[in-house]
């Protein structure tokens, strides 16, 4: 194939292709590949999450820049045969959006989805190998630890992230370097550094696609800490649920060990550290990390209080550096790029970039990143491309089970960590999740509540109790039986829960209830004055009735009632009997002529 | 307590995984994850083990394996289905996907069915969150589930017993 130019093509590995089916995809690239006999004009690289995760299974084609959406084994021999070997890309498959369009036709920076967004955490994500080290190595990896350990101190590290004002990436926003500080100055011959990557905020998959695409900038980031507060052994938490992003991980620690990146007497200048990987079973608490130290220590996941903070009595009783996971991806960027490039980048209190997953009701669901400072609006209709089949935006979620939901009203609001709690939400982990005009903000703080009362660990009365009370209330409401009164027992039990719980599981579970009540205080009195529910979810409030006009009696509501409560016969329109009915909404769903109303 | 331990080669396995284990800090929770995967799920017989090789109280590994939902002290169907309920599959149905999960196979969440060869859970958040509402078949992840969906999946399981 003389002429052919040498092709990479890369493959998105990241969750949300793999769910479906981009290992099929690729599988059937290697067959086509043999079969041309061109396997050497090609290299197939599996790279980790590319970001438009709606589009999946994606791919990417260099130097070509074409990129291919909606991929299915069947469309690959015509990829490889027209492109791979005639050069003329196959447009069927890229050209579907806007957005994609513009990714062919110019660089990928033109395209609405990618031209607001900065990669520093993700500027390795989907774009190289993870599970090569050399390929880490070339995108400068290694270079930061390289550069501290010949030629800076731990006081001067510790210094470089206090000045690059970055904060915790976990959701909390304590500045980083004043954490790496207390642990330094903590007197102790045994010292730990430890990543958190209990990812369990619904919503949010960051972290998870972070240790998916890029495993190596952890492990070198946890070594800059653990060199800058003088610890030798660190521990990664990560959840059960994600079975992929641990494969990668326990590959990367092996490699890493292999090139002596970690180990005993790195790069000979007398510093040794080695990383552990411990897996979580289940338990949302272990984000907390006093819980989360529990459970690496092999016990029950319950919070401690605090003080001692964890960088003077964690671990084992000893001083312990906890960060999580996107801010240990920073470091390495923040070491080779300097303080100022850093602090340059963001809002007067929040420097630097957030990554967040867009989900729910919103057209390109998938992982971003944007300076601080970026607007909701820019995040949602920009770049998220806003809400589909025409609905109306109604709210969006920030901050998962601790975050509230923000109104449109307040869209053009800069994102940082203070604006956002002074909206009633916080930054959380990134978890952003759209709501349209079909969401019932009642049932979604009830839903909050579920959450939460099932994930308390119980060891404190504010929160096991009150909790469940606080769901309780909700369900009445949902349930169409609440009353005026309880809208004010609602708020004062709020207020209870968050000052007396012991942990931050406790003391925040209640804003999504405090978020909803300060604005959309309107739904929960229709809930309550008027029985109806205006999102017509909470079935209590809901009735079904097929118009009969428009009934073709095809029988199919009937046939698939779960409570047999539809009757009728061949031309005969068919009837809902209301007294029976359990207004699960199956017939609405399945009546194939729209015959049904909801109201 | 006297608990009768069958010499198998599931406790030797799990026996040779303990004694690698045993030296290091916090161990329980590794080697639980250990026990259920060769058991499958962890009775009474087999905490007592754990308890046992590990020289900690009975009382601890029981407070651990039911603090995790992770961990099992019933045994599952051939095939476990979690339904996901995080934020984003909520928003987009989940609690209806759930609903159709438990007619279709005509058990409640939690159960397993008849011919062993379905479990129904819930789970939070697999981070599949861009493919909602999603449902996890083992390690399998179907995106955008509604119901036609499910009866096909249901099937594609049904028919590899066949």
């Amino acid at each position: 194939m003389a002429g052919v130019p040498k092709l990479d093509v890369l493959i998105c590995g990241g969750a949300s292709c793999i769910s479906n089916h981009s290992h099929d995809i690729k599988d059937t690239i290697h067959e086509e590949l043999k079969k041309k006999g061109i396997e050497e004009d090609v290299r197939v690289i599996e790279t980790g999450c590319m970001g438009p995760c709606e589009l999946g299974p994606v791919m990417l084609v260099y130097p070509d820049k074409v990129f291919y959406q909606r991929l299915k084994p069947e469309d690959i021999g015509n990829i490889v045969e027209n492109h791979f070997i005639k050069g003329r890309p196959v447009e069927e498959k890229i050209l579907v959006s806007e957005t994609t369009r513009a990714i062919i036709e110019k660089e990928q920076e033109d395209a609405d989805f990618f031209k607001k967004q900065t990669k520093i955490v993700l500027s390795n994500c989907g774009r190289i190998d993870p599970e090569n080290i050399e390929e880490y190595i070339t995108e400068n990896g290694y270079a930061a630890i390289g550069k501290i350990l010949t030629s800076s101190n731990p006081d001067e590290v510790v210094e470089t992230i206090k000045k690059s004002g970055l904060r915790g990436r976990g959701g909390g926003g304590f500045p980083t370097g004043r954490k790496w500080e207390f642990v330094k100055n903590a007197e102790n011959d045994q010292k730990y550094v430890v990543c958190n990557a209990d990812e369990g905020d619904p919503g949010a998959f960051m972290d998870r696609s972070v240790l998916e695409g890029d495993p190596h900038c952890i492990i070198e980031g946890m070594s800059i800490a653990a060199y800058a507060v003088g610890a030798n052994k660190g521990y990664v938490y990560i959840r059960a649920e994600y079975p992929l992003a641990i494969t990668r991980l326990e590959h990367a620690l092996e490699q890493a060990r292999e090139y002596g990146f970690l180990g005993e007497n790195i790069f000979e200048t007398g510093f040794s550290f080695d990383i552990e990987i411990r897996i979580g079973a289940g338990a949302f608490v272990c984000g907390e990390e006093t819980a989360l130290i529990s459970s690496i220590e092999g016990g029950r996941g319950n919070p401690r209080p605090r003080p001692p903070f964890p960088a003077i009595s964690g671990l084992w009783g000893k001083p312990t550096l906890l960060n999580n996971v996107e801010t240990y991806a920073n470091i390495r960027h923040i070491i080779l790029n300097g303080w100022e490039w850093f602090s340059s980048i963001g809002t007067e209190t929040s420097k630097g970039t957030k990554v967040f997953a867009l989900s729910g009701k919103i057209k390109n669901t998938g992982l971003i990143e944007v300076p601080m400072g970026t607007t909701l609006r820019e995040l949602i209709f920009d770049i998220g491309g806003g809400v589909p089949d025409g609905k109306k935006f109604k709210a969006v979620q920030l901050g998962g089970p601790s975050g509230g939901c923000v109104p449109e009203e307040y869209l053009d609001t800069p994102i940082d960590y203070e604006t956002l709690i002074e909206l009633g939400a916080m930054m959380g982990s990134g978890g952003v999740i759209v709501m349209d005009e079909d969401t019932c903000m009642v049932n979604t703080a009830r839903f909050f509540l579920d959450f939460t009362k099932s994930e308390s660990c119980g060891k404190c009365v504010p929160c096991r109790v009150g909790l469940v009370k606080l769901y309780d209330m909700l369900d009445k409401i949902v349930k169409g039986n609440g009353e005026l009164e309880d809208l004010d027992k609602l708020e004062s039990l709020c207020y209870s829960v968050k000052k007396t719980s012991l942990c931050g599981l406790g003391q925040t579970a209640p804003n999504p209830v405090l978020s909803t009540l300060k604005y959309f205080k309107n739904e929960y009195l229709e809930h309550i004055q008027d029985h109806t529910c205006r999102a017509k979810v909470c079935a209590d409030l809901v009735t079904y009735t097929i118009i009969p006009e428009a009934c073709r009696s095809c029988g199919i509501c009937a046939k698939n009632c779960p409570v047999d409560c539809i009757t009728g016969s061949k031309g005969v329109p068919y009837v809902i009997n209301q007294d029976v009915c359990i207004s699960c909404g199956t017939c609405y769903d399945v009546c194939p002529f729209d015959s049904i109303i909801k109201e | 307590m006297q608990i009768h331990i069958p010499d198998n080669p599931q406790y030797r396995e799990l026996k040779e995984y303990i004694k690698k284990e045993k030296g290091k800090k916090g161990p329980l929770i590794k080697v639980l994850h250990k026990a259920q995967d060769i058991f499958g799920y962890l009775p009474k017989e087999v905490q007592y083990f754990v308890a046992k090789e590990l020289n900690v109280n009975l009382s601890d590994v029981y407070g651990v394996v039911t603090f995790y939902n992770f961990f099992s002290t019933t045994p599952k169907g051939k095939n476990e289905i979690n339904v996901c309920l995080g934020t984003a599959c909520y928003v987009r149905g989940a609690d209806k996907v759930l609903s159709m999960l438990e007619e279709e196979l005509n058990i409640g969440n939690g159960e397993t069915t008849e011919d062993n060869l379905f479990t129904l859970n819930t789970a939070r958040c697999f981070g599949a969150c861009g493919l909602a509402p999603a449902v996890m078949i083992n390690e399998e992840v179907y995106g955008h589930v509604d119901r036609k969906k499910i009866k096909k999946m249901l099937a594609e399981y049904k028919g590899k017993e066949e």
